[in-house]
């Protein structure tokens, strides 16, 4: 049995090997799905939802499932977009984005995806939650406020032992990302380094870090996410 | 208090998939998780501190703060609501002295609100250290409080004379009514425990007990439906180094409490349906995931399996069949509702968040461990047993032809007898009203906040798959009752609080529909809310799992079938409201600098 | 037919959304060409005097002024226009969001670094006063809004290229460039 299989994605027919998740092999042949909590290379969670696709009627998230042979996705649709939008005010409301104070601004993931969405407007009502900024560690701000709760810092900042620096607290509504106090006293600048550039908003920063490109010049400020992937 | 932390933790082999196990005895040895007793564990279990602390605070019944020598946990239901919680709740903040949420400045008693208990027969209902108190009113309160205050243990509060003897062990009769209205194959008394693994097993290969389930068209009494004999045999086929049986009770929708019966009356029959699944999926090890809210059955169910394991109904070669090995272990959660999701449970059982798994893979090619898994509701292992016994064709003689077979319904609320009903598939909701003694009703919840609230144009419709599908719950609302206030709301507010949050979709979308609710009980409704709420809720089928996904179903069907209610609330002359109030928000400026608000001058 | 009337004004916000009006460059001499103002800072009209086409507003709401002054720009305009974060979200002013009324005014007059000159503790309250919101609002909260052009500044060219649109009918083009948060 040949290892390439066929599927379709709004149509196109792509190709790609068996266990491919859908946004790699999307990726491969050239179409871009957006996603916020996944990163190459490191086992996905389908949590920010904003890969979701549909096939044969039903939501899936594309980095959690794996391509099938003949498979038809539907990606790049009115609904779909409609939905991932919907998705990207959620996350703009439930925290507090301050896009013009952000040092991550034009490099955010979250904004870049906004842009994208042409969200001139979240069309539900801020919540202004009250949260805080924990700078104990000497390396590195976490600031919860910025926090979509990805996980990615959760799944790739570990010390050498394989313990999580990050981990949540709480649930729901409730829930956070925090940082370990002893563990972060103990980083290293190459991993504090590390766990700013995997968020992919502004909630995590390396303290006492000049921000070198000024805003215009950042990387969404000019080309929309995604725009280098090419058909 | 280190010592104590680390025999429990040795006790578990340091084995990190055991951290639930080791949470709760630590916090039952000490009524909290101090942070020395993270310490100790963290290092112990080589995990970072804060990745300990992510399992505690998941789970409701974990706390890092003393919660008190007696812990009260007072149910929150709708329905509790309905029979009188608000005055209990006001009598232990007047014999305590405390508010909800707090614990007595001498650390005696602590008071806390929780989710639905699984006792809505016999509300308001409350958990004291691990024992069910049901039935609750002032008076009652009063002597619980009094008796903690002089000194009794947990067990001196249970008053004899408030049981009605129905469960199996005696202890347990005066804390919980049964309340079984109406038997069958489940709940009769005509089948002797033991009798299939005994006599019908060793006739049979696994292969031909899957024939049977599949052949009596059995679906998942859980709620979600899926056909068990396909679950039992998909399981057989998938590769692992083990295979598991999961039992499902962590019955935690609103409004159900037929697992509780079934589990103190006839365990016995759930057990055996487990050591079945094991035989025909090939597995030797089986799991009863029971919610902490259930902790009181502990000593019971113990009792039961080691009877069982005497008369060789588990063990080694059960009933002399070679190599039929099986056995059961009790794991307990710790307060989270997600945890019924079967994906959330495999976590939860591997000592982590009780957050669901992306699908595929499904469990029973990688389940529990990472191993091929069945995990089926309580319910349907043993109906298993019947069918076993009887063969898939008698049971296709009860129920429809979608839905065979029994379902025991939790009824609850406004009727006359509530309680578990067993009755075929099929049944229609009529004449299910008629059997509990509900007249004049405004309402029924069919299957939990999840599921669907119908009005008395509905009232034909019938039990099963195909049409009112249910896990069991069912909940009766009179004419009396404020369907949007009293009982959309609270189940609104039940998803928030027990939304895993994982999906940025359930963990906000959920909040965001809660507000809008309120902002129109408030009359601040305009009509643009109601087509909001309606359009808003689509995201939610972006969630992973059935929570996230129905979270909003309280709001959505009581919209579809009781419009005319939000209409009253609505601002007709209006088509712009945000619910903004100046009033209101120039309150707190004002008072703090110290003026009178004017609203006149400008 | 007469020239589509303008007003606009800065509540909760730094002004900077109308400098950035002013940065459509030597196209202010096309736009006055092509619009009337009324009330607004551009001009120092104070008051409305005639019904206005289009009403942009600068800064969210964090006192009964702004509250008053938004919904009259409500009543007196046709086409309301939220322009700039604060307008949108808040803004900056809206970051003592969450934080209780009391702590935010404590820190203002009394505990503050800066507080130096207040020896008294003196909590301004006159009558005259403006009273304070417990929050920051978007304006979208408090009176419909029909259009938002997001930024801190809104690009210039995205406010020449809403204004022309609105005025002439011909749908609004959104380059990448200029649709920006920050």
């Amino acid at each position: 049995m040949s290892n390439l299989i066929k599927f379709k994605i709004d149509g196109v027919e792509c190709m790609t090997e068996r266990g491919k998740f859908i946004v790699e092999a999307a990726l491969e042949n050239g179409i871009f799905i957006p996603t916020l909590c996944n990163m190459p290379g490191v086992k996905p969670k389908g949590s920010c939802r904003i890969c979701t696709v549909k096939i044969n009627g039903r939501l899936m998230t594309s980095c959690t499932t794996p391509v099938a042979d003949g498979m038809e996705v539907e990606s790049n649709s009115t609904e779909i977009n409609e939905l991932r939008k919907s998705i990207v005010e959620l996350l703009f409301v439930s925290g507090n984005h301050f896009c013009p104070a952000c040092e991550k601004s034009g490099n955010c993931e979250l904004q870049a995806l906004g842009y994208l969405y042409q969200m001139m407007v979240p069309r539900y009502p801020y919540e202004f939650p009250l949260r805080e900024v924990d700078a104990d560690s000497p390396y590195i701000i976490k600031d919860q406020n910025r926090c979509i709760l990805c996980k990615r810092c959760i799944k790739t900042i570990k010390d050498e032992q394989g313990r999580s620096l990050f981990a949540f607290r709480d649930r729901g509504h409730r829930l956070e990302v925090v940082l370990d106090k002893e563990l972060a006293a103990e980083m290293t600048p190459e991993l504090a380094e590390l766990a700013m550039k995997n968020c992919p908003v502004g909630s995590i920063l390396v303290k006492e870090k000049g921000f070198v490109e000024p805003i215009g010049k950042r990387k969404f400020d000019k080309t929309a996410i995604g725009s280098d992937v090419k058909l | 208090m280190k010592d104590t932390v680390k025999q429990i933790v040795e006790k578990y082999s340091k084995d990190k998939t055991r951290l639930m196990d080791i949470l709760i005895e630590t916090q039952e040895a000490f009524g909290f998780i101090s942070s020395e007793a993270i310490e100790v564990m963290s290092v112990m279990l080589n995990m970072s501190k804060v990745d300990v602390e992510q399992t505690i605070s998941f789970y409701h019944f974990f706390s890092t703060k003393p919660r008190g020598e007696y812990a009260i946990y007072l149910n929150d239901s709708a329905v509790a609501h309905m029979f009188g919680r608000q005055a209990v709740k006001e009598a232990f903040e007047k014999e305590t002295g405390i508010r909800f949420g707090e614990v007595t400045p001498d650390g005696k008693i602590g008071l806390f609100n929780t989710a639905c208990i699984g006792m809505n027969d016999q509300e308001p209902a409350a958990i004291i250290n691990n024992k069910v108190f049901t039935r609750l009113t002032p008076y009652r309160v009063g002597e619980i409080i009094r008796c903690i205050r002089s000194g009794c243990k947990v067990d001196e509060l249970i008053n004899e004379s408030y049981g009605d003897g129905k469960n199996q062990l005696p202890s347990l009769r005066a804390m919980v009514s049964s309340n079984i209205r109406r038997k069958g194959m489940i709940l009769s008394d005509d089948y002797v425990y033991g009798t299939v693994t005994s006599e019908v097993l060793p006739k049979m290969s696994p292969e031909a007990v899957i024939a049977e389930i599949k052949h009596s068209h059995i679906r998942g009494r859980g709620g979600a439906g899926f056909p068990t004999g396909l679950k039992w045999e998909f399981c057989r086929r998938s590769k692992g180094e083990k295979h598991y049986v999961i039992c499902n009770a962590d019955e935690g929708e609103p409004g159900t409490f037929k697992d509780r019966v079934i589990l103190t009356e006839k365990p016995e029959l759930v057990f055996e349906g487990m050591a079945i699944a094991g035989y025909a999926i090939g597995g030797d090890e089986g799991i009863l995931y029971l919610r902490y809210e259930y902790r009181y059955m502990k000593e019971y169910l113990e009792q039961v399996l080691d009877e069982m394991r005497n008369k060789n109904l588990l063990g080694k070669n059960i009933a002399g069949i070679e190599g039929f090995d099986f056995d059961i272990r009790i794991q307990f959660g710790a307060g989270a509702y997600v945890c019924g999701e079967e994906s959330a449970l495999l976590e939860s059982l591997e000592g982590k968040r009780g957050e669901p798994r992306d699908k595929p893979p499904f469990p029973v090619e990688k389940g529990y461990l990472n191993q091929p898994t069945i995990i089926n509701n309580v319910e349907t292992f043993a109906t298993a047993v019947r069918i076993v016994q009887n063969g898939g064709e008698w049971f296709t003689q009860f129920g429809t032809e979608d839905s065979t077979g029994t379902k025991i319904l939790s009824i609850s609320g406004d009727c006359m007898f509530p309680g578990v009903y067993e009755v075929n598939w099929g049944f229609n909701v009529n004449d299910m009203l008629n059997m509990v003694g509900a007249y004049d009703v405004q309402a029924v919840q069919v299957g939990g906040p999840s599921g669907t609230l119908i009005g008395p144009d509905e009232f034909n419709r019938t039990l099963g798959y195909s049409d009112l599908s249910t896990g069991g719950s069912m909940i009766v609302f009179g004419k009396q009752r404020n369907l949007l206030s009293d009982v959309v709301l609270n189940f609104m507010e039940f998803f928030i609080e027990e939304s895993c949050g994982s999906c940025s979709t359930c963990r906000n979308m959920t909040q965001v529909m809660a507000n809008k609710l309120k902002k129109i009980l408030k009359g601040k409704g305009v009509v643009k809310d109601l087509e909001d709420l309606r359009s808003w809720s689509k995201v939610l089928q972006a969630s992973r799992c059935g929570l996230g996904q129905t979270a909003g179903n309280p709001i959505i069907s009581s919209l579809k079938n009781f419009r005319h209610l939000y209409e009253e609330f609505i601002q007709k002359e209006k088509d712009f409201d945000e619910g903004f109030d100046l009033v209101a928000a120039v309150q707190d400026s004002c008072k703090y600098v110290g003026r009178v608000p004017n609203f006149h001058h400008h | 037919m007469s020239k589509p009337v303008i007003a606009t004004t800065s509540l909760a916000g730094c002004f900077g959304c109308h400098m950035s009006i002013l940065d459509i460059d030597e196209r202010i001499l096309q736009l006055i060409e092509l619009v009337e103002f009324n009330k607004s800072p551009v001009d120092d009209i104070k008051t409305f005097t005639k019904p206005v086409d289009i009403g942009i507003i600068e800064g969210g709401c964090c006192n009964s002024e702004n509250v008053e002054v938004l919904k009259s720009f409500r009543k007196n305009c046709k086409i309301l226009i939220s322009l700039g974060e604060c307008a949108i979200m808040g803004g900056l002013p809206a970051l003592r969001n969450g934080i209780p009324i009391e702590e935010c005014l404590h820190e203002a007059y009394i505990g503050g670094p800066t507080v130096g000159l207040n020896k008294m503790g003196i909590m301004p309250n006159d009558d005259e006063l403006p009273m304070l919101l417990d929050k920051v609002y978007p304006c979208h909260e408090i009176v419909k809004i029909d259009y938002f052009l997001p930024g801190c500044p809104p690009r210039a060219d995205l406010i020449w290229d809403a204004l022309v649109a609105l005025i002439t009918g011909d749908p609004m083009k959104l380059p990448y460039e200029v649709v920006k948060f920050d």
